[in-house]
Protein backbone atom coordinates (compact mmCIF):
# COMPACT_ATOMS: atom_id res chain seq x y z
CA UNK A 1 0.00 0.00 0.00
CA UNK A 2 1.42 3.34 -0.97
CA UNK A 3 2.21 6.03 1.55
CA UNK A 4 -0.44 8.33 0.17
CA UNK A 5 -3.17 5.73 0.60
CA UNK A 6 -2.03 5.18 4.20
CA UNK A 7 -2.12 8.92 4.75
CA UNK A 8 -5.63 9.20 3.32
CA UNK A 9 -6.92 6.38 5.49
CA UNK A 10 -5.29 7.86 8.58
CA UNK A 11 -6.75 11.26 7.83
CA UNK A 12 -10.16 9.72 7.20
CA UNK A 13 -10.09 8.11 10.64
CA UNK A 14 -9.02 11.23 12.54
CA UNK A 15 -11.57 13.28 10.63
CA UNK A 16 -14.44 10.89 11.21
CA UNK A 17 -13.93 10.26 14.92
CA UNK A 18 -14.39 13.89 16.05
CA UNK A 19 -17.51 14.03 13.88
CA UNK A 20 -18.99 10.86 15.35
CA UNK A 21 -18.16 10.73 19.07
CA UNK A 22 -20.22 13.77 20.14
CA UNK A 23 -23.37 12.10 18.82
CA UNK A 24 -22.64 9.15 21.08
CA UNK A 25 -22.14 11.48 24.04
CA UNK A 26 -24.88 14.06 23.56
CA UNK A 27 -27.65 12.40 21.59
CA UNK A 28 -30.39 10.90 23.76
CA UNK A 29 -28.65 11.91 26.96
CA UNK A 30 -29.84 14.51 29.39
CA UNK A 31 -27.58 17.42 28.66
CA UNK A 32 -27.14 19.85 31.56
CA UNK A 33 -28.67 23.26 30.70
CA UNK A 34 -25.32 25.04 30.78
CA UNK A 35 -23.77 22.58 28.36
CA UNK A 36 -26.84 22.86 26.17
CA UNK A 37 -26.45 26.61 26.06
CA UNK A 38 -22.77 26.23 25.25
CA UNK A 39 -23.64 23.93 22.36
CA UNK A 40 -26.32 26.37 21.23
CA UNK A 41 -23.76 29.16 20.92
CA UNK A 42 -21.31 27.16 18.84
CA UNK A 43 -22.81 27.86 15.41
CA UNK A 44 -22.45 31.60 15.93
CA UNK A 45 -18.96 31.63 17.40
CA UNK A 46 -17.89 29.18 14.69
CA UNK A 47 -19.32 31.39 11.95
CA UNK A 48 -17.68 34.51 13.37
CA UNK A 49 -14.33 32.74 13.55
CA UNK A 50 -14.72 31.13 10.12
CA UNK A 51 -15.32 34.51 8.48
CA UNK A 52 -12.85 36.65 10.43
CA UNK A 53 -10.01 36.88 9.53
CA UNK A 54 -10.13 34.13 6.85
CA UNK A 55 -12.12 36.25 4.40
CA UNK A 56 -9.07 38.47 3.94
CA UNK A 57 -7.35 35.63 2.11
CA UNK A 58 -10.44 34.45 0.18
CA UNK A 59 -9.17 36.06 -3.04
CA UNK A 60 -5.44 35.49 -3.61
CA UNK A 61 -3.53 38.74 -2.92
CA UNK A 62 -6.70 40.87 -2.97
CA UNK A 63 -7.87 41.42 0.63
CA UNK A 64 -9.71 44.66 -0.23
CA UNK A 65 -11.63 43.03 -3.07
CA UNK A 66 -12.59 40.19 -0.73
CA UNK A 67 -13.76 42.70 1.88
CA UNK A 68 -15.90 44.58 -0.62
CA UNK A 69 -17.35 41.30 -1.91
CA UNK A 70 -18.33 40.02 1.50
CA UNK A 71 -19.73 43.42 2.49
CA UNK A 72 -22.03 43.37 -0.52
CA UNK A 73 -23.00 39.82 0.43
CA UNK A 74 -23.73 41.05 3.95
CA UNK A 75 -25.85 43.96 2.74
CA UNK A 76 -27.85 41.66 0.47
CA UNK A 77 -28.33 39.21 3.35
CA UNK A 78 -29.49 42.06 5.59
CA UNK A 79 -31.94 43.53 3.10
CA UNK A 80 -33.17 40.53 1.13
CA UNK A 81 -32.26 37.48 3.22
CA UNK A 82 -31.84 34.06 1.64
CA UNK A 83 -28.49 32.50 0.79
CA UNK A 84 -28.23 32.20 -2.98
CA UNK A 85 -28.61 35.94 -3.64
CA UNK A 86 -25.88 37.08 -1.22
CA UNK A 87 -23.53 34.36 -2.52
CA UNK A 88 -24.06 35.19 -6.18
CA UNK A 89 -23.98 38.93 -5.44
CA UNK A 90 -20.63 38.61 -3.69
CA UNK A 91 -19.18 36.52 -6.53
CA UNK A 92 -20.45 38.98 -9.16
CA UNK A 93 -18.95 42.00 -7.38
CA UNK A 94 -15.59 40.28 -6.91
CA UNK A 95 -15.57 39.17 -10.55
CA UNK A 96 -16.26 42.71 -11.77
CA UNK A 97 -13.58 44.21 -9.51
CA UNK A 98 -11.00 41.63 -10.63
CA UNK A 99 -11.89 42.30 -14.28
CA UNK A 100 -11.48 46.04 -13.75
CA UNK A 101 -8.14 45.55 -12.02
CA UNK A 102 -6.73 43.24 -14.69
CA UNK B 1 -56.13 5.76 10.70
CA UNK B 2 -52.67 4.21 10.77
CA UNK B 3 -52.46 4.66 7.04
CA UNK B 4 -53.31 8.33 7.33
CA UNK B 5 -50.54 8.87 9.85
CA UNK B 6 -48.09 7.09 7.54
CA UNK B 7 -49.13 9.34 4.74
CA UNK B 8 -48.60 12.45 6.80
CA UNK B 9 -45.21 11.17 7.84
CA UNK B 10 -44.28 10.56 4.24
CA UNK B 11 -45.31 14.05 3.33
CA UNK B 12 -43.13 15.48 6.08
CA UNK B 13 -40.19 13.43 4.85
CA UNK B 14 -40.71 14.56 1.25
CA UNK B 15 -40.92 18.15 2.42
CA UNK B 16 -37.74 17.75 4.46
CA UNK B 17 -35.85 16.17 1.58
CA UNK B 18 -36.88 19.00 -0.73
CA UNK B 19 -35.89 21.63 1.83
CA UNK B 20 -32.58 19.87 2.42
CA UNK B 21 -31.75 19.80 -1.28
CA UNK B 22 -32.62 23.48 -1.70
CA UNK B 23 -30.58 24.39 1.38
CA UNK B 24 -27.65 22.45 -0.10
CA UNK B 25 -27.49 24.43 -3.35
CA UNK B 26 -25.46 27.35 -1.97
CA UNK B 27 -22.96 24.83 -0.59
CA UNK B 28 -22.75 23.28 -4.05
CA UNK B 29 -22.00 26.71 -5.55
CA UNK B 30 -19.28 27.21 -2.96
CA UNK B 31 -17.81 23.71 -2.97
CA UNK B 32 -17.33 23.10 -6.68
CA UNK B 33 -14.70 25.83 -7.20
CA UNK B 34 -12.90 25.03 -3.94
CA UNK B 35 -12.91 21.30 -4.73
CA UNK B 36 -11.65 22.06 -8.24
CA UNK B 37 -8.82 24.06 -6.72
CA UNK B 38 -8.02 21.03 -4.57
CA UNK B 39 -8.03 18.75 -7.62
CA UNK B 40 -5.70 21.10 -9.48
CA UNK B 41 -3.34 21.38 -6.55
CA UNK B 42 -3.36 17.60 -6.03
CA UNK B 43 -2.24 17.21 -9.63
CA UNK B 44 0.62 19.69 -9.30
CA UNK B 45 1.78 18.03 -6.06
CA UNK B 46 1.98 14.76 -7.93
CA UNK B 47 -0.81 12.59 -6.55
CA UNK B 48 -2.66 10.37 -9.01
CA UNK B 49 -6.22 11.03 -10.14
CA UNK B 50 -7.49 8.10 -8.06
CA UNK B 51 -5.66 9.33 -4.95
CA UNK B 52 -6.99 12.85 -5.28
CA UNK B 53 -10.53 11.46 -5.56
CA UNK B 54 -9.93 9.15 -2.62
CA UNK B 55 -8.94 12.14 -0.50
CA UNK B 56 -12.29 13.78 -1.13
CA UNK B 57 -14.29 10.55 -0.91
CA UNK B 58 -12.84 9.40 2.42
CA UNK B 59 -11.79 12.56 4.20
CA UNK B 60 -14.35 15.13 2.98
CA UNK B 61 -12.75 18.01 4.87
CA UNK B 62 -11.51 20.88 2.73
CA UNK B 63 -9.12 22.70 5.01
CA UNK B 64 -7.24 19.60 6.11
CA UNK B 65 -7.05 18.21 2.58
CA UNK B 66 -5.35 21.41 1.39
CA UNK B 67 -3.09 21.33 4.40
CA UNK B 68 -2.14 17.71 3.68
CA UNK B 69 -1.12 18.58 0.12
CA UNK B 70 0.96 21.53 1.29
CA UNK B 71 2.71 19.43 3.92
CA UNK B 72 3.24 16.55 1.47
CA UNK B 73 4.81 18.98 -0.98
CA UNK B 74 7.38 20.11 1.58
CA UNK B 75 8.10 16.55 2.64
CA UNK B 76 6.45 16.34 6.07
CA UNK B 77 5.90 12.77 7.30
CA UNK B 78 2.46 11.17 7.19
CA UNK B 79 2.29 10.72 10.97
CA UNK B 80 2.66 14.44 11.48
CA UNK B 81 0.11 15.23 8.78
CA UNK B 82 -2.41 12.91 10.42
CA UNK B 83 -1.83 14.56 13.79
CA UNK B 84 -2.26 18.02 12.30
CA UNK B 85 -5.49 16.80 10.66
CA UNK B 86 -6.84 15.60 13.97
CA UNK B 87 -6.09 18.97 15.50
CA UNK B 88 -7.64 20.89 12.66
CA UNK B 89 -10.79 18.79 12.58
CA UNK B 90 -11.38 18.82 16.28
CA UNK B 91 -13.68 21.77 15.75
CA UNK B 92 -16.10 19.31 14.18
CA UNK B 93 -16.27 17.67 17.58
CA UNK B 94 -17.92 20.83 18.85
CA UNK B 95 -20.14 21.17 15.79
CA UNK B 96 -21.30 17.55 15.96
CA UNK B 97 -22.09 18.01 19.64
CA UNK B 98 -24.10 21.09 18.83
CA UNK B 99 -25.97 19.26 16.08
CA UNK B 100 -26.53 16.17 18.23
CA UNK B 101 -28.31 18.33 20.82
CA UNK B 102 -30.75 19.49 18.15
CA UNK B 103 -31.26 16.21 16.29
CA UNK B 104 -34.71 14.66 16.53
CA UNK B 105 -34.88 11.65 18.81
CA UNK B 106 -35.23 8.18 17.34
CA UNK B 107 -32.85 8.61 14.42
CA UNK B 108 -29.95 6.72 15.96
CA UNK B 109 -29.49 4.35 13.03
CA UNK B 110 -28.63 7.21 10.70
CA UNK B 111 -26.06 8.82 12.98
CA UNK B 112 -22.93 7.14 11.54
CA UNK B 113 -23.87 8.48 8.10
CA UNK B 114 -24.95 11.86 9.34
CA UNK B 115 -21.77 12.33 11.37
CA UNK B 116 -19.62 11.71 8.29
CA UNK B 117 -21.26 14.63 6.52
CA UNK B 118 -20.55 17.25 9.18
CA UNK B 119 -18.46 20.07 7.71
CA UNK B 120 -18.26 23.77 8.57
CA UNK B 121 -20.66 24.47 5.74
CA UNK B 122 -23.20 21.65 6.13
CA UNK B 123 -23.26 22.32 9.87
CA UNK B 124 -23.83 26.06 9.47
CA UNK B 125 -26.65 25.59 6.97
CA UNK B 126 -28.24 22.79 9.00
CA UNK B 127 -28.40 24.94 12.10
CA UNK B 128 -30.50 27.49 10.18
CA UNK B 129 -33.42 25.15 10.56
CA UNK B 130 -35.62 26.13 13.47
CA UNK B 131 -36.46 23.66 16.22
CA UNK B 132 -35.62 19.99 15.95
CA UNK B 133 -33.46 18.87 13.05
CA UNK B 134 -34.45 15.71 11.22
CA UNK B 135 -32.17 13.33 9.36
CA UNK B 136 -34.45 13.51 6.33
CA UNK B 137 -33.44 17.17 6.04
CA UNK B 138 -29.74 16.87 6.94
CA UNK B 139 -28.81 13.86 4.80
CA UNK B 140 -29.93 15.26 1.41
CA UNK B 141 -28.20 18.54 2.26
CA UNK B 142 -25.00 16.67 3.08
CA UNK B 143 -25.30 14.41 0.04
CA UNK B 144 -25.47 17.39 -2.36
CA UNK B 145 -22.43 18.87 -0.65
CA UNK B 146 -20.55 15.56 -0.80
CA UNK B 147 -21.29 14.98 -4.47
CA UNK B 148 -20.19 18.50 -5.38
CA UNK B 149 -17.01 18.09 -3.30
CA UNK B 150 -16.01 14.77 -4.86
CA UNK B 151 -17.20 15.76 -8.33
CA UNK B 152 -15.44 19.12 -8.14
CA UNK B 153 -12.19 17.38 -7.14
CA UNK B 154 -12.34 15.17 -10.23
CA UNK B 155 -13.25 18.08 -12.51
CA UNK B 156 -10.43 20.20 -11.13
CA UNK B 157 -7.89 17.44 -11.62
CA UNK B 158 -8.98 16.76 -15.19
CA UNK B 159 -9.82 20.18 -16.58
CA UNK B 160 -9.00 22.80 -13.98
CA UNK B 161 -6.94 24.85 -16.38
CA UNK B 162 -9.96 25.38 -18.63
CA UNK B 163 -11.66 27.77 -16.16
CA UNK B 164 -10.39 31.35 -16.57
CA UNK B 165 -8.31 32.34 -13.51
CA UNK B 166 -10.36 35.47 -12.72
CA UNK B 167 -13.59 33.50 -12.55
CA UNK B 168 -11.85 30.81 -10.51
CA UNK B 169 -10.53 33.40 -8.07
CA UNK B 170 -13.88 35.17 -7.77
CA UNK B 171 -15.48 31.94 -6.61
CA UNK B 172 -13.21 32.07 -3.56
CA UNK B 173 -15.67 34.45 -1.96
CA UNK B 174 -18.63 32.04 -2.32
CA UNK B 175 -18.32 30.15 0.96
CA UNK B 176 -17.69 33.35 2.90
CA UNK B 177 -20.75 34.90 1.29
CA UNK B 178 -22.70 31.87 2.44
CA UNK B 179 -21.41 32.15 6.02
CA UNK B 180 -22.44 35.82 5.99
CA UNK B 181 -25.88 35.00 4.63
CA UNK B 182 -26.40 32.59 7.52
CA UNK B 183 -24.97 34.84 10.19
CA UNK B 184 -26.50 38.23 9.32
CA UNK B 185 -30.18 37.31 9.87
CA UNK B 186 -29.26 35.66 13.18
CA UNK B 187 -27.36 38.79 14.22
CA UNK B 188 -30.31 40.94 13.20
CA UNK B 189 -32.57 38.94 15.48
CA UNK B 190 -30.32 38.69 18.52
CA UNK B 191 -27.82 40.95 20.23
CA UNK B 192 -26.27 37.93 21.95
CA UNK B 193 -25.49 36.36 18.58
CA UNK B 194 -23.96 39.61 17.34
CA UNK B 195 -21.66 39.89 20.33
CA UNK B 196 -20.66 36.22 20.18
CA UNK B 197 -19.91 36.26 16.45
CA UNK B 198 -17.93 39.51 16.52
CA UNK B 199 -16.15 38.40 19.68
CA UNK B 200 -15.18 35.13 18.02
CA UNK B 201 -13.88 37.00 14.98
CA UNK B 202 -11.80 39.27 17.20
CA UNK B 203 -10.37 36.42 19.29
CA UNK B 204 -9.60 34.36 16.21
CA UNK B 205 -7.84 37.31 14.55
CA UNK B 206 -5.79 37.87 17.68
CA UNK B 207 -4.75 34.21 17.95
CA UNK B 208 -4.09 33.88 14.23
CA UNK B 209 -1.87 36.95 13.83
CA UNK B 210 -0.12 36.87 17.19
CA UNK B 211 0.88 33.26 16.44
CA UNK B 212 0.68 32.39 20.14
CA UNK B 213 -0.73 28.99 19.17
CA UNK B 214 0.39 26.60 16.43
CA UNK B 215 -1.72 27.05 13.29
CA UNK B 216 -4.76 24.81 13.35
CA UNK B 217 -5.47 25.61 16.97
CA UNK B 218 -6.96 29.03 16.57
CA UNK B 219 -10.44 28.03 15.34
CA UNK B 220 -11.01 25.39 17.98
CA UNK B 221 -9.69 27.52 20.84
CA UNK B 222 -11.76 30.49 19.69
CA UNK B 223 -14.99 28.49 19.46
CA UNK B 224 -14.38 26.92 22.89
CA UNK B 225 -13.42 30.10 24.71
CA UNK B 226 -16.01 32.44 23.23
CA UNK B 227 -18.90 29.95 23.54
CA UNK B 228 -17.94 29.28 27.16
CA UNK B 229 -17.65 33.01 27.84
CA UNK B 230 -21.12 33.37 26.32
CA UNK B 231 -22.59 30.93 28.81
CA UNK B 232 -21.33 33.12 31.66
CA UNK B 233 -22.09 36.48 30.05
CA UNK B 234 -25.56 35.55 28.84
CA UNK B 235 -26.93 32.98 31.26
CA UNK B 236 -30.55 33.95 30.56
CA UNK B 237 -32.63 33.52 27.46
CA UNK B 238 -32.99 36.77 25.56
CA UNK B 239 -36.57 37.92 25.55
CA UNK B 240 -36.43 39.42 22.08
CA UNK B 241 -37.56 38.40 18.64
CA UNK B 242 -35.10 35.52 18.90
CA UNK B 243 -36.73 32.80 16.85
Amino acid sequence: MSNIILLIIGMAVVTYLPRLTPFMLVYNSNTPPKLKRFLLFIPYTALGALIIPGVLTAIPNEPIVALIGISIGGVLAWMKGGIILPVLGAIAVVYCLLMLAS
Amino acid sequence: MKKKIDQEENQIIIKNVREGIIAGIPILVGYIPVAMAFGMLAKTVGTTFAESLLFSILVFAGASQFMALNLLAVGVGIGEIILATLLMNFRHFLMSGSLAARLKKGERALIPLLAFGVTDETFSVTMLKKGEVEASYVLPLQLISYISWVGGTGLGYLLGEVIPPILRNSMGIALYGMFMAILIPAMKASKTVTILALGAGAVNTLITYSKILPSGWSLIVTILVVSAAGVYLFPEEEETKDE
